[in-house]
């Protein structure tokens, strides 16, 4: 392999290897990436939506004055922010089939896309531990008096979270949840241990039928540093359109 | 339309906030509650719609017992305004959209006319051409104004005011104070917190002072600045009214 002892004194440069047929027949090496990228998005995708519907319900449940809300919120916290990443893709991914009932198990392993499926919903709950701590700091930063103005109008509580103090801690919250969803997508690489051919997979399976690790590396790397610049600016486009005029949410 | 009888209320065991605290509020009354920080005045107001739970007492509004656990709180908070000492007006709303929220959502009136009514508070508070600012662009007592438009656009049937000009720059403070002092004219019922005794003098049919936790004064707003019965108002009084 070339990155082995003194591979590199050889090593053949080969930027023209992107436009080789890969051996699998499907197109260039660059179309192996460019697949890796489409599944590295759309895992991404699937799973920053899991994390943004369900760490907010559990953030909002961290605010709630209801005893039973708050322990589920720190529990169900605590429970995915505490374990390594990894160790939960494998759990989804081997253990939860064996503990489950037989047939169960079984349908469950023979599912097709089982790895993406694995990745999205397990990068996905993995993140909304972190939304829900992100949405709870930004509830506890609105003042007091929000919630007992829109309580003293008659509001229920659900719509005093909906148009009241749910619209402001989004926009407050709007520059760490751009951290998170970068995070969500970066960690989806962490799949390529189930199985999954996203980005990192199909960089390192280029790697390992041509040799060209360097090119291999460089070209998905260059790709994450595109798709997380874009995200970057799209946010802060998000930022201004949802900008109040006359307030300052910078601290 | 406020019967408050025999509340208390305590944070911890060790730290009770109201002792024993009984008065009314009558149709077209307005009653100035007035003290020392710490005394309870706000406390007490915010048990009356029920946003500060309270362990024993009873409190009626309009006949409908507050501390009831069967009482449909958000309808009857709808039927109370309330004002608060930071204004509590919704950021990320217009100010319209301020006075048009709950209308719509609580009272379920059409967006139409919703808006109507706003433009006509709007216009009552001298604020009309600010309806499509947000609130950060509006100074605190053009704020303060839209929060008492935003409470009336309920048609409450009385209305609290907690520290309504405390948070004000002096300049502001009677800007604000007209607004009330016209809606106490027009007939509204009102129990107002406040240090404002220029407002009491005017307006206040009565006064009450509160000390500790305790409703120490319950007078006429004469008896009250002509002779007030116990020490500690006296005291109060000679204090805030010597400069």
């Amino acid at each position: 392999m070339a990155r082995s002892r003194g591979g590199h004194v050889n090593y053949n440069w080969n930027w023209g290897i992107f436009f080789q047929p890969n051996p699998m027949g499907t197109g260039t090496y660059l179309d192996m990436l460019l697949s890796g990228l489409a599944l590295t998005l759309k895992t991404a995708a699937l799973a920053w939506v899991i994390a943004l519907i369900t760490g907010s319900i559990v953030g909002v449940m961290r605010t709630l004055p209801s005893k039973g809300a708050n322990w589920f919120g720190f529990a169900y916290v605590e429970f995915f922010r505490n374990m390594p990443l990894l160790v939960q893709l494998f759990l989804w991914f081997f253990v939860l089939p064996e503990l489950l009932p037989k047939g169960a198990g079984t349908w469950l392993k023979q599912l097709p896309n089982a790895p993406f499926w694995t990745a999205a919903i397990g990068v996905g709950f993995f993140m909304s531990a972190r939304v829900a701590v992100q949405l709870q700091a930004g509830i506890g930063s609105l003042p007091r008096g929000q919630k007992m103005a829109a309580t003293a109008l008659g509001l229920t509580t659900v719509q005093t979270y909906r148009y009241v103090l749910l619209p402001m801690a989004f926009r407050i919250i709007l520059p760490p949840l751009t951290s998170e969803f970068l995070n969500t997508i970066k960690n989806t690489a962490v799949a390529i241990t189930i199985g999954l051919l996203e980005l990192t997979g199909q960089a390192r399976s280029m790697q390992e039928f041509s040799f060209q690790v360097f090119e291999a590396f460089t070209a998905a790397t260059l790709l994450y540093l595109l798709v997380n610049a874009v995200v970057v600016t799209a946010m802060r486009f998000l930022e201004r359109w949802v900008a109040i005029p006359g307030y300052i949410t910078g601290k | 339309m406020i019967e408050i009888s025999h509340v208390n209320k305590w944070y911890t065991p060790s730290f009770q906030v109201l002792t024993d605290c009984t008065t009314s509020v009558t149709k077209g009354e307005v009653v100035v509650v007035c003290g020392p920080s710490g005394s309870g005045k706000s406390t007490l107001i915010k048990c009356v719609n029920a946003l500060e739970p309270f362990q024993s007492g009873d409190i009626l509004v309009d006949g409908t017992k507050v501390n009831d656990p069967k009482t449909n709180l958000p309808k009857l908070r709808s039927r109370v305004g309330m004002v608060f000492q930071h204004f509590e007006l919704f950021p990320h709303l217009k100010i319209i959209d301020n006075l048009c929220l709950a209308q719509e959502k609580v009272l379920g009136r059409p967006r139409d006319k919703a808006q109507t009514k706003g433009m006509q508070l709007l216009e009552r508070v001298g604020l009309k051409e600010q309806a499509q600012k947000f609130p950060a662009q509006l100074s605190g007592g053009q704020q303060q104004r839209v929060a008492i438009a935003r409470a009336l656009a309920m048609d409450p049937i009385v209305m609290l005011f907690d520290e309504p000009t405390s948070a004000l720059d002096p300049e502001m403070v009677s800007e604000v104070l007209d607004v009330m002092v016209d809606l106490a004219r027009e007939g509204m019922t009102m129990m107002v917190v406040t240090h404002e005794m220029g407002f009491a003098r005017k307006v206040a049919n009565r006064v009450i002072f509160m000390d500790r936790g305790e409703i120490v004064e319950d007078a006429s707003k004469d008896d009250f600045f002509g002779k007030p019965r116990s020490d500690r108002a006296q005291k109060f009084l000679s204090k805030i009214l010597s400069h």
